[in-house]
């Protein structure tokens, strides 16, 4: 009988949810590594008893462990990410250049085929590849290098790598998001890279059509067809067709076009979500009332999704990494916030209910479908 | 052998229970003590110091003999109590928020 295993990183470790196929009732477990920021953890889609968990802390830097067994045993690996050559510089928030300095890792990737390989989005922003299941790390510096990163910036969480989405049609093609510096795209499995932002329009930067510069918040892709993104950057949902070469905004009748995650339906690659917040400034949903709204028509229109959602008084953020969906039949989705919640919903977004509310801040969730 | 108390939660990374005992192949400095707590434990690694630059991490403190030792240099020599494992080294995370 299939089952769910949901991983969710917070502020103080990372906990594991566990429930059957009926998505009724859930075990919690956790935390583990107490006390320590879990920005991401994910599991394998090769092996999905293989998972990478990145765990940091202000005090004593960066750690990854890896799990053989569905995160009940846990094994710290390499966690030496040197940049390539000389770093050079990026913009600072003043304007001046500032040296690359490695902070954190925001995102672990693993490859769709080997259990081995995965990719880490970094802070400052740069692309790491491990071979050998996280135990040495090089980074992927075509990114890095390819002509615009001395333009890049930090957003108000810093110069963070936060997505990686891998092609899983189209061998090679991987895209990620900076904040800010915007959405990139390689054909040749990260060698070489160029910017993929035309489309988009940031009034908050200089040229608000710039090549570079936009603070991209998410990209998600349905994998049966990977040439249409989603895109929730600061303000605004994007679309594009084509890969990313161009985008157009399909807001919509939102209520705020401000959010971080956006994810799509594991079976209709036209219906997406996203997590309205009131602003860059005010992080919490319009009115107190948390509401993810669904576009069954890939945007453009959306609706509002409130029942088993707190519909006053409630304040909370819904971050990037922080949206998942399984793939059973109807599809669950899921999703974790800043005052410790994760709710979820047994039937596409109609109905949702808390499986777990008293966690530390949600920094990401993640879902596995265990067959 | 010189002993050192690590933070509970690099104790919870390496696995150590109690107070590490280390043999050193040289005089005891921050150096060498570092290097040896790295050696026996490589998982702790960039937790202490910078990997890149090899500095002290800026929340984690070296105390000896009741002193706050950071900013001596590395290659100093501690006080001989520590070096015969009379005291400990101790690596501490800072008293901060969050």
């Amino acid at each position: 009988m299939s089952h769910v295993r949901v991983l969710v990183g917070t502020k103080k470790g990372a906990f594991i949810l566990t429930s059957d196929g009926k998505r009724s009732q859930w075990k919690v477990e956790g935390p583990f590594f107490g006390g320590w920021e879990i920005y991401h953890l994910k599991g394998s889609p090769a092996d999905p008893n293989r998972l990478y968990a990145s765990q940091s802390s202000g005090w004593f830097g960066q750690v990854v462990q890896r799990s053989n067994d569905g995160g009940r045993t846990w094994e710290p690996v390499g966690n030496t990410f040197a940049y390539d050559g000389i770093a050079g510089t990026h913009q600072w928030y003043d304007g001046t250049a500032h040296p690359w300095e490695f902070k954190r890792v925001w995102h672990l990737e693993p490859s769709i085929e080997d259990p081995d390989t995965v990719y880490a989005g970094v802070e400052d922003a740069a692309l790491f590849r491990s071979a050998d299941g996280g135990l040495t790390w090089g980074e992927l510096s075509g990114l890095r290098k390819h002509g615009t990163g001395p333009r890049w910036q930090p957003g108000a969480g810093g110069m963070c790598l936060h997505t990686i989405l891998l092609d899983p049609v189209n061998k090679g093609r991987m895209f990620i998001a900076i904040s800010a510096a915007g959405a990139f795209r390689s054909d040749d499995y990260g060698a070489t890279w160029r910017p993929i932002n035309r489309g988009l329009r940031s009034e908050h930067i200089p040229d608000p059509t710039a090549e570079v510069g936009h603070c991209v918040h998410r990209i998600a892709l349905h994998p049966s067809r990977p040439e249409v993104l989603f895109m929730q950057k600061h303000w605004d949902i994007m679309r594009s067709d084509d890969g990313g070469e161009s985008w157009r905004e399909v807001s919509g009748n939102l209520p705020s076009d401000f959010g971080f995650p956006i994810e799509v339906h594991a079976h209709e690659p036209e219906t997406i979500y996203v997590v309205p917040i009131k602003s860059d400034s005010e992080h919490f949903p319009p009115d107190g009332k948390l509401r993810v709204y669904r576009s069954r028509t890939g945007g453009g229109e959306w609706e509002a999704l409130t029942k088993g959602l707190p519909q006053k008084d409630c304040y909370v953020n819904v971050l990037r990494d922080a949206m998942a969906v399984d793939s059973l039949d109807a599809c669950g989705i899921y999703f974790g916030t800043t005052g410790g919640q994760v709710y979820a919903s047994r039937d596409s977004g109609d109905t949702w209910e808390p499986i777990v509310r008293d966690l530390p801040a949600v920094y990401s969730v993640e879902v596995q479908t265990l067959l | 052998m010189i002993r050192v108390i690590l933070p509970a939660h690099l104790k919870n990374l390496a696995g150590i229970t109690g107070v590490l005992e280390l043999q050193l192949a040289t005089a005891a400095t921050q150096l060498s003590v570092l290097d040896a707590i790295e050696s026996a434990y490589p998982m702790l690694r960039g937790t202490i110091r910078d990997q890149a630059t090899g500095k002290r991490r800026p929340f984690v403190r070296f105390f000896a003999c009741g002193q706050d030792v950071s900013h001596e240099g590395v290659d100093s020599p501690l006080p001989e109590a520590v070096s015969l494992g009379r005291e400990p080294f101790m690596v501490i995370g800072a008293i901060a928020g969050g």
